[in-house]
């Protein structure tokens, strides 16, 4: 029997409350669709409570299962149900160590809450909710009343993080558990990757990343920004000269994908990636009080389907556009995006334009003024079910627009890799690691979307903190040879 | 903090700037760049490595007030501090086994054209410079030229106050015709670039130019600083900034480069009406 259990068998038997899911207060969607404001306001601890009290505290609590990092869901709700919030956040910290952001920007409805057995009727306990609402209670306490993993006995050892984004940061706080001495380096001036130059404000505010990320240097973690590690140093240099024992790769899928169709250098055409970034990053919503400026288009149209292409259109919205088309080349239900981003995309006002493929961007005096598009249909499902979208011929038509946003995905960045030629690399540039994440280079692991490809913040994370397991193995083998 | 430790006013408009910065300048090489941030609101802009010292751990760059950042920047002194630089970007220009070559600097072009000319002496080319500048006030660096192991300095201005009178293109083309060189490099604004390639290219001389696009982070990330180069789009800040200039989309370029004009200056001319250097 673990420890909670043997103190809930002391306790009354708990009675889940039969409420349905309680709901989180919103901003309006007029209000907000002009501000950069966070959209969710979050539970009241009341609203906390109540919701945590629907769990039925199941004997084999499939949510678990659910999650890519295996948080105890079920002992955190207990410790919210009990009111011992300390320990419900020790528990969620065990496995996650960026509760609030994971609460904000999780799947939960297709991990946790999916396999969650209310969710046969329907009405899954809303865990992700919860994980936000104890994330932000931590948050909230003073530096040294927030719950932080133990730190190590200093081991002397060194080892080098490249990248702060998730998966870097959670590495670098698992290493400091086994006392390890950790740097990151980050190649931009702010950390936190794409919690930091790619999802907006107004769905993960830049001000509970920072605070995470205090956390992490009160642990002892130093962070060093400016340093692009393939050009300041190499990866050799890093084992090398500059002495460190192991090194962790976590530098992201950055490149941006462009469409290939003429037109697409025209000016008032952005990768999402840049539009983000000089948004998010550079503040350019601020413009002249930050120097960055970005085009604020009155009709803009936003090329992808997935979150970055929401991120961007409900951005463009709150710059000021007059029109936002989403232009996506299948149908609504094919569409990567969160439910839930989509859901508040449509209420900001975004229009739907599905099945619809960029075919030419036009314009005049080097400025964009339309976007040409072929209009699709989906064929029937293959063999594996998926509908691929076919042209329908002669139907191209015009969008009138002035900004064209492209949120294709990214690929891998090669500066890394292209200074380290013993490193191997997919055929797609991405960095092979074994499960545990070890490269074939000695020394060197990696695990987040370098990895993977584009994929999501919990499992850049769950990779990060696995690696540091990995690396800490790797030292200890080390050190008796 | 990047703290300045060097600075000196080149022309009315041209400043040079050294910072501490000993890993970039370990690996810094000709033709590579850093970004670098004024303060915490400021923007990220490029500006090329005009020298450097690995043993002294020091950067120097060159810059033309054009805008707000550049004239934020050249306001600072030794003493105060950069809150970012980031480097070495970019690939390094190409400097081996070049034989007979041209370098033409345009402007404040000549700062990046000095440590390449310097490289490509050092590797062992014949190196003739041409230098060209509106006026003797903008001229710079002409000393630190001479003083480079380089077989010829021409000096070119448009009104004629100093060397000839003329284009770079007018020694360009009498080199070509010549015979007297098996390729070049060009570095300035665009529109020299542009005409600079399409002299050269009558002779069938190789030319690379270093272009200048606006970037954001100058890693590859964003793609601001795309440029079409024999119909395929790179991006200059890691494909770049060097490029076969006979197959560079100029216009694009240029285009381009004027995306933000207005607004840029109008945070320009706010900024200069609180700052009381009155530019
Ligand atoms: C707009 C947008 C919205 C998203 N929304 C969601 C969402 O709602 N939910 C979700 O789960 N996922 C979302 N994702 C995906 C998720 O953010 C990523 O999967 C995750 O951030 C990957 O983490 P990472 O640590 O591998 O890489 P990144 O977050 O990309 O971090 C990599 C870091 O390494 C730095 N770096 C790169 N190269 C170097 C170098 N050579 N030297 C030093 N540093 C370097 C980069 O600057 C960056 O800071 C979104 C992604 C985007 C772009
Ligand atoms: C690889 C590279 C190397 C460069 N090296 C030098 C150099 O050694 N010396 C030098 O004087 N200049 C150099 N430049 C140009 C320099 O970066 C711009 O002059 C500077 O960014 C202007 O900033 P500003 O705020 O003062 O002017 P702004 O008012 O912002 O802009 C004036 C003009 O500068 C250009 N510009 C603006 N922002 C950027 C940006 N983020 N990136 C690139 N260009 C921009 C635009 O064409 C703009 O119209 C280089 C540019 C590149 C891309
Ligand atoms: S599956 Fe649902 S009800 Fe069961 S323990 Fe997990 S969250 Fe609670
Ligand atoms: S400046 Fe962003 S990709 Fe080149």
């Amino acid at each position: 029997m673990s420890p909670v259990e043997d103190a809930a068998a002391e306790k009354p038997r708990h009675r889940p409350s039969r409420a349905p899911r309680t709901p989180m207060p919103e901003r309006d969607a007029r209000e907000r669709a002009m501000t950069f404001d966070e959209v969710g306001l979050g539970y009241t601890e009341e609203m906390a409570v109540a919701e945590a009290n629907r769990c039925i505290q199941c004997k084999n609590p499939t949510c678990i299962e659910g999650c890519p990092v295996n948080i105890d869901i079920k002992s955190f709700i207990a410790g919210i149900i009990e009111g011992d919030y300390t320990r419900a956040i020790a528990v969620l910290k065990e496995r996650n160590a960026l509760p609030a952001v994971c609460g904000r920007v999780c799947p939960q409805e297709e991990q946790c809450e999916a396999s969650c057995v209310l969710a046969r009727k329907g009405e899954p306990v809303a865990i992700g909710r919860l994980e936000r609402w104890l994330g932000d209670f931590d948050l909230s306490c003073d530096l040294e009343h927030r719950c932080a993993p133990v730190v190590g006995e200093p081991s002397g050892r060194r080892v080098a993080v490249v990248g702060s984004g998730p998966a870097g940061l959670a590495c670098a706080g698992e290493l400091r558990r086994f006392g390890h001495a950790v740097t990151v380096f980050e190649s931009l001036h702010a950390p936190g990757g794409v919690l930091t130059y790619g999802i907006p404000e107004f769905r993960l505010p830049k001000a509970i990343v920072q605070a995470e990320i205090e956390m992490l240097e009160v642990m002892g973690v130093e962070l060093v920004t400016d340093v692009v590690v393939g050009a300041t140093y190499t990866l050799d240099d890093l084992l090398g000269e500059e002495g460190f024992d192991a090194v962790f790769v976590g530098n992201g899928a950055g490149l941006p994908m462009f469409l290939g169709v003429p037109g697409e250098n025209l000016n008032g055409v952005y990768s999402a990636n840049e539009f983000l970034t000089r948004v998010n990053l550079m503040k350019a919503y601020e413009f002249p009080t930050y120097d960055t400026p970005v085009a604020r288009g009155r009709k803009v149209a936003v090329v992808g389907g997935g979150n970055v292409a929401m991120d961007a259109a409900r951005t463009a919205k709150r710059l000021g556009a007059e029109e936002v088309f989403l232009v996506y080349r299948r149908s609504e239900d094919e569409m990567p995006a969160r439910r839930e981003e989509v859901h508040h995309a449509r209420e900001e006002g975004i229009e739907f334009k599905m099945l619809c493929s960029p075919a030419e961007i036009v314009g005049r005096d080097g400025f964009v003024t339309g976007m040409v598009a072929t209009r699709m249909e989906l064929t029937e499902p293959d063999a594996s079910g998926r509908r691929a979208p076919v042209c329908v011929l002669d139907s191209d038509f015009t969008i009138e627009c002035d900004t064209v946003i492209i949120a294709l995905g990214t690929r891998a960045n090669p500066l890394l890799s292209q200074t380290t030629p013993d490193l191997e690399v997919s055929s797609r540039g991405y960095i092979v690691t074994d499960e545990d994440g070890a490269t074939n280079k000695p020394g060197v692991f990696a695990g987040g979307d370098i990895v993977t490809g584009s994929a999501t913040v919990i499992l850049a994370m769950g990779a990060g903190k696995k690696a540091a397991q990995a690396i800490d193995r790797w030292l200890d083998a080390t050190k008796r040879s | 903090m990047f703290p300045i430790v060097y600075q000196r006013q080149l022309s009315a408009s041209v400043f040079e700037m050294g910072v501490t910065a000993p890993a970039i300048a370990r690996k810094a090489r000709a033709g590579q760049f850093l970004m670098l941030r004024v303060d915490e609101h400021g923007e990220r802009i490029p500006l090329t490595f005009s020298d450097w010292s690995a043993e002294e751990g020091w950067v120097r760059f060159i810059f033309m007030r054009v805008g707000k950042t550049t004239h934020q920047l050249s306001h600072l002194v030794a003493g105060d501090s950069l809150v970012d630089v980031v480097g070495p970007l970019g690939v390094a220009t190409h400097v081996e086994g070049l034989g007979r070559v041209a370098v033409m600097g345009g402007g404040v072009g000549a700062a990046v054209a000095y440590p390449v000319a310097r490289a490509m002496a050092e590797a062992g080319a014949e190196v003739t410079v041409i230098l060209g500048a509106r006026n003797r006030e903008l001229l710079i660096l002409e000393d630190e030229f001479r003083a480079l192991p380089i077989k010829e300095l021409i000096v070119m201005t448009d009104d004629g106050s100093a060397g000839e009178k003329g284009l770079v293109t007018a020694p360009l083309k009498r080199l070509c015709e010549a015979g007297e060189i098996d390729s070049s490099m060009a570095i300035g604004p665009a529109i020299m670039m542009k005409f600079c390639a399409a002299t050269t290219k009558e002779f069938d001389v190789p030319i690379t130019v270093s272009l200048n696009p606006i970037m954001v982070d100058g890693t590859g990330m964003c793609g601001a600083c795309r440029v079409s180069v024999g119909g395929e789009t790179k991006f200059g800040c890691v494909d770049g900034p060097d490029f076969d200039g006979h197959a560079v989309d100029f216009e694009q370029l240029m285009s381009r480069q004027r995306v933000y004009s207005d607004i840029e200056r109008e945070a320009d001319a706010d900024f200069s009406k609180e700052c009381s250097c009155h530019l």
